[in-house]
């Protein structure tokens, strides 16, 4: 849910744009992180782990955790908390730990 | 082969701490590159809405990101002072090169001086289903609602009744979202009474001696058992409570990101009091390893006040040891020492100085 009003913040967002989460087309807004995409639609579940295969979501949203590593463009193990969202993007659950090219 | 980049001083980390370094370098007349791996420098700065204390040479009354702004701006201004934004540091090495990522390039650097202002990380606690999606570090719902501008959740169950749990619910409550509790392990409140009692008049009760016995939920966060904890920290039976919450946020505290002191084979200590391991450096915050400094939450979590502080005081004595301002920097030494002990002369700052003090101690590293 974004936040429409605020008493001391004013929220400066860029242009409208879409992207696709596994293959759903989303809208977010540029310059955002697509993990701030993915949460204004209501998108918690990022993954799952290896072993249990349990649900994994946002935890520190600065980078340190690797809690949200997804597959963008075709590159997995992208930390989405500080990738910042493209037009076109397609952004996709990760399985297993990825493979470099 | 990438060419070296060669430096005066080196910072890493455009935090509080990073840029006021920067700065109090630049102003000496010290030639400053400061390494930010995030897009735009300020650190967690920019996320603080809440209102400084302390006096007026740090800013009190100003909000977090407004403080953020004006050390942007300094260093902005400063034509001594480089900043490359994502930029992430990753080793110092023997021979004082400094390996950096940024842009997907490999690069590397060649400063005469390292000032590590790397900040800190969230703590965890333990407790069945921690790892549910709709639990978070209080640092990164503060980065949703007041960078993104998105809020977590419905309802929030906060655990930490520190200043970060207490701030962090009231801007929460800013941004429209319900409260069900603040709850505190703790017999007493950790954070400024100023703040608690704002979060109690609007009516969400703080429970004391209360931990979380666990969180439940099918793929996401749906709920929260809380009990309350006798004298011994132990878990009273039946005085468990069902919270029909969507969002848990931990407000437990900080490590100090202390890899790259790690690496670079500084002497490091593990002192509770400063919150996990930290360089033993000496009163001017140079490390074991010459030439390095710290300063901010990588040499102890405090605040954010004296983070800047810290920052200006290894940035002058950085610059000075290379020569610069030789008339002024021991009295803008002083003068920082001085604001670092008024800062801490408070009860919290009681349990840093006590800190400082074990960590000096058995160093072998005090002036």
């Amino acid at each position: 849910m974004r936040i429409t009003e605020h008493p001391i913040l004013e929220f400066l967002r860029g242009e409208e744009i879409s992207f696709f989460f596994n293959g759903q087309e989303l809208k977010g807004f540029e310059g955002e992180t697509i993990a701030a995409a993915l949460h204004a639609a209501g998108v918690k579940v990022l993954g799952h782990s290896h072993t249990m295969h349990r649900p994994r979501g946002l935890f520190c949203a600065i980078g340190n955790c690797s809690s949200c590593l997804m597959v963008v463009d075709g590159e997995p193990n992208i930390r989405i908390c500080v990738e910042t969202l493209k037009p076109g993007m397609k952004v996709e659950t990760q399985q297993g730990k990825g493979c470099l090219k | 082969m990438p060419k070296v980049k060669d430096i005066e001083i080196l910072v890493v980390g455009g935090g509080p701490a990073g840029l006021s370094a920067a700065s109090a370098a630049a102003n000496l007349g010290a030639g400053v590159l400061v390494l930010e791996r995030d897009g735009k420098p300020g650190g967690q700065l920019v996320k603080q809405t809440h209102k400084f204390f302390g006096s007026k040479k740090q800013y009190a009354g100003d909000r977090g990101y407004q403080i953020g702004n004006l050390l942007i701006e300094q260093c902005e201004n400063n034509p001594c002072v480089e900043v490359w934004t994502d930029t992430t540091a990753l080793g110092i090495y023997e021979d004082g090169v400094v390996t950096a990522e940024g842009q997907g390039k490999h690069l590397k650097i060649n400063p005469k001086k390292v000032i590590v202002a790397t900040g800190a990380s969230e703590k965890m606690i333990a407790f069945p289903n921690n790892d549910l999606p709709g639990i978070y570090g209080a640092g990164a719902v503060q980065t949703l609602m007041n960078v993104h501008g998105i809020v977590p959740g419905h309802r929030v169950l906060m655990i930490g009744a520190g200043n970060i749990g207490l701030i962090v619910s009231y801007q929460l409550m800013q941004a429209g979202v319900e409260i069900a509790a603040i709850i505190e392990a703790a017999p007493t409140i950790g954070g400024y009474l100023v703040h608690a009692s704002k979060i109690r008049r609007a009516g969400v009760p703080i429970l004391t001696s209360h931990t979380i016995s666990e969180a439940y939920g099918q793929e996401s966060v749906e709920g929260a058992i809380i009990c309350k904890l006798d004298e011994n920290w132990k878990p009273i039976l039946g005085s468990e409570q069902d919270l029909k919450v969507d969002v848990i946020c931990l407000a437990v505290g900080l490590s100090p990101l202390t890899e790259l002191c790690f690496q670079a084979d500084c002497q490091m200590k593990y002192v509770p009091e400063l919150s996990g391991h930290v360089p033993i450096r000496n009163e001017y915050l140079e490390t074991t390893r010459p030439g390095l400094y710290v300063a901010g939450d990588v040499s102890g979590v405090e605040e954010a006040s004296s983070a800047m502080v810290e920052g200006r005081l290894a940035g002058i004595n950085a610059a000075y040891s290379l020569g610069y301002g030789e008339d002024v920097a021991p009295k803008l030494q002083a003068e920082a020492l001085v604001e670092l002990s008024e800062l801490r002369a408070g009860p919290a700052g009681q349990k840093t100085m006590r800190g400082i003090m074990n960590l000096m101690d058995k160093g072998g590293a005090v002036c």
